[in-house]
């Protein structure tokens, strides 16, 4: 499981990296969300895959049965999900600012600053 | 329990909360502004004068035991630069009462400035990676919304390159964390520190630790990651490239310094030799980059990214006296820095623009700012007795000593190379004659509400002198530093010591 | 941004209600079972949207009777603030407090810091995620 989800990841970075090598903002964007997506599963991935082990203590122990998932990578997962998605949708408000001001969907428009 | 790690962080949350509460009162944010940032300042210094007398100081928060829970640690460089953001977050609110404008703070200027220390702050004290990671969001938050106010074309297109870089390294931070957390099982740095060094693996922990290296070069602007900044600093308003100027890369260098002390200190010959080449290179391309543009906040983007250059030179060549040397370049250069961003905004005031071409005179009209220019100037360039001389000497001093002589070379250069950088700033801005056509001065800066833009002009020049006249306790403070950042197991106990029993 | 649908706003009109009441039943089972405030308060932000898209902008900031930014700061201090307690006790910040009583109707109820803070953190992303559909909204038009 570990083996496909690391082809799965690498092939979600070089994906990522490609959109954001591209002129347009929007392809940008969705880049960066490929990228966030990424790193969160390969956080995922870390910890160790268990299917069918949830992190549960049963009533009256105070530790889990067996072997079981590690709660605390699904802690930061969760957190890193979050934080993407409070920064995706500041990314998506500036974007459409910029579009605004700027009328063109092409980073080679964008040069003013770096003169 | 020492309530006096948790302060710089709790304070600037409740004060932004609360004035996101009153955000219709413009009274009543500006005096949050002031009062959070000077209470903000207080707690500080406080917890200076406490991890001065205990060493390290703890605290598990919501009380869960370490390594599990996220920790609050504040060892002498935390201390350091949480007083250094305080100084600069309290000066900036001060300087927001004449520097803003009331279109800024009608669209949250004052919380997004709390927010932005709140996280600053947070950075500092964290004992915990994956807690960097969040603090360093919630600084990134608030500065790409405090970078567009205002909502001009160039802001937007710095903003777009300014936010995608630092999501990009943010990105790599995350990846390298998730790498750690599968090679060592923990969080918490002090734990990552401690378990790394019986991991086997070093070639593995090498390129953890090159990710986190271009994970934290994006944020401290080091070379050859560091176009991010010219191309935005300049854009915002003049208060908030201050504040950016003198904080924001310089969590970047602290996380450099954290991690390549605490955690990464196996294979020094190679890992710190990659960071001493950064440094050189760092160095090298900032001051070439200020030395072609004639934008006064664009000369001082590309000085920050060279004084960057020192900072990192002081990790690389990691001997107790170059880590002094370091440390002390932080504090000097954070105030030196902040200071010249907020005369920029005086001149601007006067003479309507930042183009250099289009400036002069201001000596004659008003010799005190040129007075309050040649200071921090002078100290940047590393003038006796200011002071950026004795941050530079101790660098240099220690550069010798390891027998790194190219790098002292580069080092001494690019001293030479700031000096004429900061000569074009005054003569072009000071000395020469008015250029025809410019009105003599578009507004009276020395009076009025303007009154306020002096204030932390002069308390940050003051400091400037200070350091320079009166370095000893400064540099007692570093070497104190600079001793705990070399012996990780200091840290390592006061973290885990109960754990470990 | 009026759809102009009679569907849309005839469901938008009855869900609106039954969508609060099952956000504040998410943020209230949240410390023992999967909810809390965060997703309690994105399906409240949901429930406003919808009356957003089925409506106009008029009538959502009408039905939503305050400005988003007040619940936004109404949340942050109530969240700083749930961290204080601790600190007056002698405890680190954030240690989660409890109180238990037996109320006559209700049976015992458990109240903390840490529902305290959920409220907190409820409003905030009721708040900043209204700011920012608002804001595209009027953009829009």
């Amino acid at each position: 499981m570990e083996v496909v989800m690391s082809f799965v990841i690498g092939g979600m970075y070089a994906a990522a990296i490609y959109m954001m090598l591209r002129r347009s903002i929007v392809k940008l964007v969705i880049g960066l969300v490929l990228l966030s997506n990424a790193a969160n599963l390969l956080i995922f991935t870390m910890a160790g895959m268990l299917p069918g082990a949830p992190p549960l203590i049963p009533p009256g122990a105070t530790m889990p049965e067996g072997l079981s998932a590690d709660p605390l990578a699904q802690a930061v997962v969760l957190t890193a999900i979050v934080i993407g998605f409070g920064v995706l949708a500041f990314a998506v408000v500036l974007i459409h600012r910029a579009y605004e001001v700027v009328k063109a969907d092409d980073m080679d428009q964008m040069k003013d600053t770096d003169r | 329990m020492n309530m006096s790690v948790a302060l710089p962080v709790i304070i600037p949350l409740l004060a932004g909360a609360l004035s996101v509460m009153f955000w219709r009162s413009h009274f009543a944010q500006r005096a949050l502004g002031v009062l959070g940032t000077g209470a903000m300042l207080a707690a500080t210094v406080w917890l200076l004068l406490e991890t001065w007398e205990h060493g390290h100081i703890v605290m598990e928060m919501g009380s869960w035991p370490a390594p599990f829970g996220i920790v609050l640690v504040s060892d002498m460089l935390a201390a350091i630069m949480v007083v250094l953001s305080g100084i600069i977050g309290f000066a900036t609110a001060v300087y927001s009462l004449s520097g803003i404008g009331k279109m800024s703070e009608k669209f949250g200027y004052y919380p997004l400035l709390h927010l932005l220390l709140a996280g600053v702050n947070g950075a500092f004290l964290t004992g915990d990676i994956f807690n960097l990671y969040v603090w360093f969001e919630v600084m990134l938050v608030a500065s790409f919304a405090l970078l567009i106010l205002g909502g001009e074309r160039a802001q937007m297109e710095g903003a777009i390159k300014y936010v995608t870089l630092n999501l990009l390294s943010s990105m790599i931070f995350l990846t390298a964390i998730g790498l750690t957390y599968g090679l060592t099982g923990t969080l918490n740095m002090a734990d990552i520190g401690d378990k790394l060094s019986t991991v086997e693996d070093t070639g593995l922990i090498t390129v953890i630790a090159m990710l986190y290296l271009v994970a934290f070069g994006v944020k401290a602007a080091a070379f050859p990651f560091f176009f991010w900044l010219p191309a935005s600093y300049h854009t915002p308003k003049v208060a908030v490239s201050a504040l950016f100027a003198g904080l924001l890369t310089k969590v970047g260098v602290y996380a450099l310094f954290r991690v390549f002390t605490l955690i990464f200190n196996q294979d020094v010959d190679y890992t710190h030799e990659i960071l001493l080449w950064v440094a050189a290179a760092t160095m090298l391309t900032g001051v070439l980059g200020a030395a072609a543009h004639y934008e006064f906040r664009r000369i001082l983007s590309f000085h920050i990214i060279s004084q960057i250059g020192y900072m990192i030179m002081g990790l690389a060549l990691f001997t107790p006296l170059a880590l002094v040397g370091g440390v002390f370049y932080i504090m000097h250069h954070i105030i030196v820095k902040a200071n010249l961003f907020l005369i920029s905004g005086i001149t601007f005031v006067m003479k309507g623009t930042h183009e250099l071409k289009h400036m002069g005179g201001i000596y004659r009209t008003n010799p005190m700012l040129g007075v309050l220019f040649l200071i921090p100037a002078l100290s940047l360039a590393g003038l006796p007795p200011l002071s950026g001389f004795f941050a530079k000497f101790i660098i240099i001093r220690a550069g010798i000593e390891a027998e790194a002589y190219w790098v002292v070379a580069v080092a001494l250069v690019v001293g030479l190379l700031t000096l004429y950088s900061m000569i074009k700033i005054w003569a072009e801005v000071f000395w020469k004659a008015q250029p025809e056509g410019v009105e003599d001065e578009l507004r009276d800066v020395s009076s009025g509400p303007m009154i306020w833009m002096w204030v932390p002009v002069i308390m940050l020049a003051l400091m400037t002198v200070a350091i320079g006249l009166y370095g000893e306790p400064i540099y007692q403070m570093a070497a104190m530093s600079a001793e705990q950042l070399l012996d990780p197991s200091q840290y390592i106990e006061a973290v885990l010591g109960e754990a470990r029993q | 941004m009026n759809m102009h649908s009679l569907i849309l706003r005839t469901a938008g009109h009855f869900l609106l209600p039954l969508l609060l009441l099952f956000s504040v039943f998410l943020l209230l089972r949240g410390h023992d079972e999967p909810g809390g405030g965060f997703i309690g308060g994105l399906v409240a932000a949901a429930a406003i949207v919808l009356y957003l898209f089925s409506m106009d902008i008029r009538s959502a900031r009408k039905v939503l009777r305050v400005d988003p930014r007040d619940l936004l700061g109404a949340g942050m201090v109530l969240a700083v603030v749930s961290a204080l307690p601790a600190a007056f006790l002698g405890q680190a910040f954030f240690t989660a407090q409890w109180w238990e009583f037996t109320a006559p109707v209700f049976g015992e109820i458990k109240l903390s810091t840490v529902l305290v803070f959920d409220i907190g953190v409820y409003l905030v992303v009721i708040g900043s995620v209204l700011t920012i559909m608002l804001n595209l909204a009027e953009a829009e038009d």
